[in-house]
């Protein structure tokens, strides 16, 4: 019994509370991330760490830059946000992209995709999928060209041209290689499934080990710092798609587990689709999302003139949220059909 | 609806309504002025913009056919083959290319396909000296910039058509060996075009574009040798 | 849009000294202060579209400039005599006459510059910076100062597509009308060339503009 009246909670409810806020979340899901990230490092080297180190770098410092034109807001680069943005996008770029251009990458997710929007949680796109969009319209060559993974052998070989001078083209020497879809797409060659479960392949940092995306979502979703339905979601429309396609033709397209394990899909459906701002909240408006977005992964992938869709399916569906959860929203118990026109029905 | 922020504007009671006929007058004088200012800009303009587009065409087939000084050009409907005027219909048209001193160099080509984004044409020139294609340019393209457009820019994918081989085989009614892409860096035979790196798409779209035209062309240009040739001494 | 332009009546008289204030004022106006483009958002189709080149953008708004001119001096001329029922159609066939001559001088001009802007030189028909400065000027005012009005508007265009048309060539491209400024290493941002990037340079340029806007406001006169 609590005798001492000045610690008596006068509130509505919710009357039981997690301390959980914004950079506890952030925390775990860097901390998530983290196997990920080491094991780029490991497949790619020096490179790969200068480039994450780059990214979250940029982001802090854009952050730090603008966080006090956002009215209400005072200092926002301590609660993680930032970080976790450079992280993510770090992740998405090729291994020998020039740091130059990480950083203007950086600039573009913090301010493009972020600040003009009123800041953390007003944003409509994914800020880590801004900045990798913008860099991929300025700059499709070198975001488009991928180094062979390695090991630790070669730890200090670079994997591109990472320190050409800023707003000068890097010079690309023989190392490029192509990634599984792009193989799949303009050679018709596929790619063992273990090397693609276990993050032997050429690509983007964390387009790597399908493995380790999954323990980290897997993790997160254990803490309940994840809607597992997108994720879900996703990979249930693109295996169900893909199996179709690839039954009707299975000369022409490959089958659903490709699809799963290859590309950014991985870490785009475990953490960039699964980004609490700019993904529907309710369950339904989730599978809605996830599904839609498998549905555009495929469509690219296979009808389209790009070799990888994940990131435009995002960005894509994200402008998609807010109708989705309008349309999703549940009906409070007890409340009667009244806002409604006549005719009009709701769920 | 009905929003009383936007006042609708007060008929205007006061002035007499217009009749039909005063409108119709009114609107056909106004046409009529108009037509003849755009006839009349028409007319002042059309020979210069015939040579601009002349011209223009001239220096792209000079362009694709090193150490041309003259171009005539020939159209063919089936097997006829002869000069045409710019106006004459015709199912090809075939641009011969000739030396200061008379003597064909070769011929220019115009074909079109599908490319990234939209339409592509091309003009690519013919060279009898090595039964090989010289030289191509790109007439119209959408192409992305920075990417799909390095089709116009790229060193390296320029340089396959430095001497692009199409020669016939020993039938003369086939290439010997069709034009066939290959990746960045892979290129081993004369009848390679190396595809640029990030740009595969418009690079097999030119390829294609090329294969289909030289092997409908190429035979035909060169059992029609002749007369591409005559064209050259009679136009002296 | 009609409302703001503060349309003088053409029925009071005016003393001579305020005339030429007047006249002056209506050449102004629309270079700056009611910029066609970055104030009040007019005539967005080509701005955004072609404005990729310096070339490209100075053509257009010289382009444009011309029919708003001519149209706007014919259409103040016919003023008087055009029945209102009429008047929309009338001036859409003033509009579009300019815009095929200009079509023609346009090809006969520069047949590379023609080829660049396509499709973009016609449509300046429905450019409704023109059929806006026709109907509320142009009509109400006297031959003079609906010419100054249109030429203050398109040199207004102008400015605004050069604005767009300098900073998408330079980051873009990497030049200034096709003269490389940094070497042949720069990499160019192709976005800006793209339409896309044309939204991050309009939307740049607003930024700016509504900035010292709100800034001249705050400061007392």
């Amino acid at each position: 019994m609590n005798s001492n009246p000045h610690n008596l909670v006068l509130s509505t409810s919710p009357f039981l509370k997690r301390p959980v806020d914004t950079p506890l979340i952030m925390r775990h899901v860097i901390y998530s991330l983290a196997p990920v990230a080491l094991a780029a490092i490991w497949f790619f080297g020096v490179s790969a760490l200068l480039l994450i180190l780059t990214c979250i770098g940029g982001c802090m410092a854009s952050e730090m830059l603008f966080e006090g034109k956002v009215p209400f807001r005072q200092r926002t680069v301590t609660d993680g946000s930032a970080a976790l943005t450079g992280l993510l996008l770090a992740l998405t770029l090729p291994p020998g992209l020039p740091l130059w251009m990480a950083l203007v990458g950086s600039l573009a997710a913090i301010v493009v995709g972020k600040i003009i929007f009123g800041g953390l949680g007003q944003n409509v796109f994914n800020p880590s999928l801004t900045g990798r969009a913008f860099l991929q319209g300025c700059f499709p060559v070198p975001l488009t060209t991928w180094a062979a993974p390695g090991g630790l052998t070669d730890f200090f070989t670079l994997r591109g041209d990472t320190f050409a001078l800023p707003f000068t083209n890097p010079e690309f020497d023989a190392l490029s290689a192509a990634t599984p879809l792009a193989k799949m797409k303009f050679d018709a060659a596929g790619t063992p499934l273990a090397d693609l479960f276990f993050g032997n392949v050429s690509g983007s940092l964390g387009e790597t080990s399908a493995l380790l995306i999954l323990l980290g979502g897997a993790y997160l979703a254990w803490c309940r710092f994840l809607n597992w339905r997108i994720p879900a979601g996703i990979f249930i429309t693109i295996f169900a798609f893909a199996t179709i396609l690839h039954l009707a033709n299975p000369e022409r397209f490959p089958d659903g587990f490709f699809h799963l394990l290859s590309g950014g899909l991985m870490l785009g459906a475990v953490y960039m689709a699964t980004d609490p701002v700019t993904s529907p909240v309710t369950p339904r408006g989730s599978w809605i999302f996830a599904s839609g977005l498998g549905i555009l992964v495929v469509s690219i992938r296979e009808f389209g003139g790009l070799a990888e869709g994940v990131m435009y399916s995002i960005l894509f569906m994200n402008a998609c949220t807010p109708l989705i959860d309008r349309f999703t929203q549940p009906r409070t118990y007890g409340e009667l059909n009244t806002e409604n026109e006549p005719g009009e029905s709701r769920g | 609806m009905g929003s009383p922020l936007v006042e609708p504007r007060a008929p205007d009671d006061t002035s007499p309504e217009t009749s039909g006929l005063v409108m119709i007058v009114t609107m056909g004088v106004i046409g009529l002025i108009s037509a003849v200012l755009i006839v009349g800009a028409y007319r002042s303009t059309l020979e210069t913009i015939k040579e601009n587009k002349a011209a223009f065409l001239e220096k792209s087939v000079f362009e694709v056919l090193p150490g041309t000084a003259r171009k005539i050009t020939f159209g063919a409907n089936g097997e006829e083959l002869r000069e045409m005027g710019e106006d004459e219909p015709r199912e090809f048209s075939y641009h011969a290319g000739y030396n200061a001193s008379g003597e064909l160099t070769g011929i220019a080509i115009v074909t079109e396909g599908q490319g990234f984004a939209d339409t592509l044409r091309i003009l690519y020139g013919y060279s009898l000296e090595c039964h090989c294609i010289v030289g191509m340019k790109v007439l119209d393209s959408r192409e992305t910039p920075g990417l799909g457009d390095k089709i116009m820019t790229d060193p390296a994918f320029r340089a396959n058509f430095d001497a692009l081989d199409v020669s016939l085989n020993d039938e003369g009614k086939e290439i010997r060996n069709p034009i066939v892409l290959v990746k960045p860096r892979q290129k081993t035979d004369p009848w390679q075009i190396e595809a640029i790196s990030g740009a595969t798409i418009s690079s097999r779209a030119i390829a294609d574009m090329l294969t289909a035209s030289t092997a409908r062309s190429i035979p035909f240009v060169e059992q029609h040798l002749a007369i591409f040739k005559a064209g050259g001494k009679h136009g002296e | 849009m009609a409302n703001d332009t503060a349309t003088a009546t053409p029925d009071i008289a005016i003393a001579a000294t305020s005339a030429r204030d007047e006249n002056l004022e209506a050449l102004t106006r629309g270079i700056w202060r009611e910029n066609p483009v970055f104030v009040m958002l007019l005539g967005n189709c080509p701005t955004l579209a072609v404005t990729n080149s310096v070339i490209n953008s100075l053509a257009m708004g010289l382009a444009t400039t011309f029919v708003l001119v001519m149209s706007c001096m014919i259409v103040a001329m016919i003023r008087d005599f055009v029945p209102k029922e009429v008047r929309i159609a009338c001036y859409i066939l003033v509009i579009a006459t300019f815009v095929t001559i200009v079509d023609y001088l346009l090809q006969a001009i520069s047949f590379d510059v023609h080829r660049a802007l396509g499709a973009f030189i016609s449509l300046i028909v429905v450019n409704c910076i023109i059929l806006g400065r026709a109907e509320a000027f142009a009509s109400k005012n006297s031959v003079l100062k609906s010419s100054l009005d249109a030429l203050g508007f398109g040199i207004g265009f102008t400015l605004a597509c050069l604005f767009m048309g300098v900073v998408r060539e330079v980051i873009g491209a990497g030049s200034f009308a096709g003269i490389p400024l940094f070497g042949p290493d720069f990499a160019g941002w192709s976005i800006m060339i793209l339409p896309g990037g044309a939204f991050f340079v309009l939307g740049s340029w607003l930024l700016l503009f509504n900035w010292l806007a709100a800034r001249r406001k705050r400061r007392p006169a």
